[in-house]
């Protein structure tokens, strides 16, 4: 069967992608086209005018050490939520696969973190941190621990990881879930009856079987640490102490808006756009070769 | 080489169904046992069982002379056939194959002559490198009985393999495992609900209904001598006529106008009783036990046809040669050999003569 279908107004289909279009336009390709517009400009003191200056703010961009730690922070802020989130959700998964009394309430539980806010539960995990007033704060010090994210750069780094990670869990938790429920049954018991332990079942049937879903999710969660992070970074350290947990995002963020950067602040919105538009590309042509056992 | 012995073996999952209510039986080394039933008698849970797939709420099993109620699937030394063959679909046919061997350490040079050998056996030598999803469901099919024969297992499990192939496929796929099951020697349990299957494969056949086994025996003593009215009319195909009548003081049956004499046998006259007669034992203008009966209609089958009509009011089905009656409405003269009557108590359904 040919799929295409004739039409013989030749206005009729347009006007059928016309809202989808109009959409894109607005929202998509006019806000990215002034950022990369902006992003050749520079704006004087005062913000009254502006000036035409190729690629200086580019030139700028890479010569501070600034952008550099950023990318530093980014890089580790993005593998450690990335990996923990990935493997905590696998884990909890697996165990609520198991058929155990509770399951029910036990993944409904694990699902509610995604529903709050990013900035909510930002929020949440400052007040619990928060080095006078927080519990767990007060708990790690009563322990003898010297806690104060707001002066200590990589308890902030922590801090940040674990409120994201937190967050992303429910949303890999879900995903691994399903797919686990995918699994066959008597595969499993195939294995069993082959002689494979436990573990090895796990690592020779199903985390292979798994593989599909982890690499969506490997792709999702990285645009998540880079893109939605902001508001959980913003209400827990707000990018400090002394930028020790400013990533990319967070970083046009506060150069744009706190710095008054416009330009360096596009031109940064610019290369990060190109770093989505490379996930979104490779994880396009993954998903087309995925039925790939 | 081992059997399997199974001692008031009962399972109730959880919620309470009682799926297998105290089975006992023994497979002795190297037999073929077919399990047969209908839908939900527990079949699957008890191979499962057998298999360590599924806990034992109470009984023993022993495969050889050890009780393996508490060893694992891995430890059992058994394959199983599953019915959607559950094949690894990330794995080459050849690591399919292999993978058993993998788990126990094999060294890779057996593991390679006894994964060919195996292919060999089973014809699939030019599959080896193919992923089971770029198979047809015989060679699925196959390769599932590869990954069963390579490891040279105790015994082997079949739950309804041949149920999702093609009727022709079917009855070449049955020969082949029955054959393959003899060369090696290896005892076997087969699950199915197909009465050809069943007749065809076991050396001993057990018959269960509703977590309970009916009957075991040969296939022979099965269909000859059905222990209840449920085996008469589950082997047999079309199933066996079952009429009421009354025994009489001179060692016969009677039904409406028509008597059956039986072999003798403790006779209880005045007991009501169920006389059953299979379709294929009834013949035209027998002498014995000779009973008129009115045709309702014929279905041609081609080399036999079934002819359905009645005998004192129960509904009779006749299997003859094709030719031997002419469309409905007229009477044609029956009859059937003593010893292939069968009697049944109504109240029990046990075998009553
Ligand atoms: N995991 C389970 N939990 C609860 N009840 C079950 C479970 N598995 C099977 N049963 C029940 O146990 C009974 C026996 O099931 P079983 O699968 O052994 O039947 P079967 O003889 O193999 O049937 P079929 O020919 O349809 O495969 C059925 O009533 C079924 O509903
Ligand atoms: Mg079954």
């Amino acid at each position: 069967m040919d799929k295409r279908t004739a039409f013989n107004n030749r206005w009729l289909p347009l006007l059928l992608l016309l809202p989808q279009l109009v959409i894109t336009l607005v929202f998509f390709y006019w806000p990215a086209s002034q950022a990369v517009w902006s992003s050749f400009r520079i704006e004087d003191a005062f913000g009254t005018s502006t000036e035409f200056v190729g690629l200086e703010n580019y030139q700028v961009l890479f010569s501070t050490p600034a952008y550099y730690q950023a990318m530093v922070t980014t890089l580790i802020f993005s593998t450690a939520v990335t990996v923990f989130s990935l493997s905590i959700a696998l884990l909890l998964a697996v165990m609520a696969d198991r058929e155990i009394k509770g399951a029910g309430v036990y993944r409904t539980l694990l699902i509610w973190p995604y529903a709050v806010a990013p900035a909510i539960a930002g929020v949440l995990w400052y007040f619990m941190f928060q080095p006078s007033l927080g519990m767990v704060a007060r708990g790690l010090r009563g322990m003898g621990y010297d806690w104060n994210p707001l002066l200590n750069g990589n308890q902030a780094m922590v801090l940040v990881i674990v409120a994201a990670t937190w967050k992303q869990i429910s949303y890999n938790f879900l995903f691994f879930l399903a797919g686990l429920q995918a699994i066959p049954k008597s595969l499993i018991e195939s294995a069993a009856i082959d002689g494979a332990r436990p573990a090895r079942r796990f690592w020779t049937i199903v985390f292979p079987l798994l593989s599909p879903t982890a690499f969506f999710l490997l792709v999702v969660n990285v645009v998540y640490v880079f893109f939605d992070t902001f508001g959980i970074i913003d209400a827990v350290t707000g990018g400090g102490p002394a930028k020790a947990t400013t990533t990319l995002v967070y970083k046009v963020f506060a150069d744009g808006r706190l710095g008054g950067d416009l330009g360096g602040s596009a031109a940064q919105s610019v290369i990060l756009m190109f770093i989505v538009i490379a996930l979104t590309a490779v994880q396009f042509r993954y998903v087309e070769r995925r039925v790939n056992y | 080489m081992a059997g399997v012995t199974l001692n008031t073996v009962r399972k109730t999952y959880q919620g309470g169904v009682d799926a297998v209510k105290g089975v006992s039986f023994d497979v002795p080394d190297g037999a073929f046992c077919v399990l047969v039933g209908p839908s939900g008698c527990g079949k699957s849970t008890l191979l499962r069982m057998v298999a360590g797939l599924e806990r034992i709420t109470s009984g023993d099993i022993a495969i050889g002379d050890r009780i393996v109620n508490e060893i694992e699937p891995a430890d059992r030394d058994i394959a199983m056939v599953f019915q959607n063959y559950a094949l690894y679909p990330h794995m080459s046919v050849y690591d399919n194959i292999a993978y058993g061997l993998k788990n126990r350490k094999t060294p890779k040079d057996e593991i390679d002559r006894r994964v060919r050998e195996a292919a060999k056996i089973l014809a699939i030598e030019p599959l080896l490198d193919r992923k089971p999803r770029q198979l047809s469901g015989g060679q699925r099919q196959r390769v599932a009985m590869g990954r069963a024969i390579v490891r040279k297992p105790q015994v082997f499990l079949f739950d309804e393999p041949l149920s999702n192939l093609d009727a022709k496929l079917r009855v070449q796929m049955r020969v082949e495992i029955k054959k393959l099951q003899k060369t090696f020697g290896v005892t076997a349990i087969y699950v199915t609900h197909d009465q050809v299957e069943a007749m065809t494969m076991s050396d001993i056949l057990v018959v269960m209904n509703a977590g309970e086994v009916e009957q075991i025996g040969t296939p022979t003593e099965i269909y000859r001598h059905p222990a209840t009215r449920f085996v008469a009319t589950f082997i047999g195909s079309p199933p066996m006529n079952l009429v009421p009548g009354t025994m009489q003081a001179d060692g016969s049956v009677r039904v409406g106008e028509a008597h059956f004499r039986l072999p003798p046998h403790g006779f209880v006259p005045g007991r009501t009783v169920e006389l059953g007669l299979r379709p294929e034992d009834i013949v035209i203008g027998g002498s014995d036990n000779a009973f008129d009966m009115k045709i309702e209609f014929v279905e041609e089958l081609g080399a036999t046809q079934l002819v359905y009509g009645r005998l004192d009011g129960a509904q009779l089905i006749v299997q003859v040669p094709s030719g031997s009656v002419t469309g409905a409405g007229g009477t044609v003269r029956l009859g059937i050999a003593a010893d292939r009557l069968h009697v049944f108590d109504p109240a029990t359904g046990r075998r009553a003569v």
